[in-house]
């Protein structure tokens, strides 16, 4: 069972590293956010198969916690950058964010 | 039996893990916010209760089992409403790859509002004095 753990490990690690790439390369707030949710989701993931793997209950807490940081993460910088936008007069619906958004800027040279 | 139990546990935490590896590939390789967000939102749901159905077939005994199971409907409950307000910031943001889009139902009028109902700083109305009453 030994190629299964390691696979296991292999695959939650992997799937951790790329969402660190994301983390660091964002471009934009909200892409960071996407990006540290689902690091957290992953991390207690690996939590929970390293239990199972070891069969030890010990950090069964833990993943409670985590779960709960994941949400009130995203959620807390989510209105906080709702909190900076500031309303567009020109009827799309979009409003006009402050500063320019990453897309965009990158998009023009 | 338990070398059954064994198989079951074994393949749900791989199907988990696999999950979390293509959330990582989504985030790295998808364009814009929503569609990260699309990707990422997979360990999320049906990853996180694989992993937590195996590791409860493993960690035999109903407290354990308990606890994991709240930890899977926390997750359940928590992934829509964050997920609601990310996209609709990331919307209001303009980080959306518009030309990608095949439905936008935010995109027409009658969607915003005028009105400034915010009590922070941030929310203050911007400097525009030809919109000023009276101006």
């Amino acid at each position: 069972m030994t190629v299964v753990e390691a696979t296991l490990y292999a695959l939650i690690g992997g799937g951790a590293l790329l969402a660190l790439v994301r983390l660091a390369r964002g471009p934009s707030l909200l892409d960071r956010v996407v990006a540290t949710d689902t690091l957290l989701v992953i991390i207690s993931a690996g939590l929970a198969v390293h239990a199972a793997l070891v069969q030890d209950p010990t950090l069964l807490p833990v993943l409670v916690v985590v779960a709960l940081l994941a949400f009130v993460g995203s959620v807390a910088v989510a209105r906080y950058v709702g909190g900076m936008l500031l309303r567009s007069h020109t009827g799309d619906g979009r409003d006009v964010g402050l500063p320019v958004a990453a897309e965009e800027r990158e998009a023009s040279p | 039996m338990t070398a059954l139990a064994d198989v079951v546990a074994y393949a749900c935490l791989l199907a988990g893990a696999a999950l979390c590896l293509t959330a990582g590939l989504g985030l790295v390789r998808f364009p814009d916010v929503l569609s990260r967000m699309h990707a990422g939102t997979k360990p999320q749901v049906l990853g996180v209760l694989l992993v937590m159905v195996g590791a409860a077939i493993r960690l035999d005994g109903w407290a354990n089992a308990w606890m994991l199971l709240l930890v899977a409907a926390f997750q359940l409950l928590t992934a829509p409403v964050s997920a609601h307000l990310v996209s609709r910031v990331a919307y209001r943001r303009r980080h959306v790859r518009r030309d990608l889009l095949l439905v936008d139902e935010l995109g027409g009028a009658g969607h915003q509002d005028e009105a400034y109902r915010g009590d922070e700083p941030g929310d203050a109305p911007p400097e525009r004095p030809d919109l000023r009453p009276g101006g």
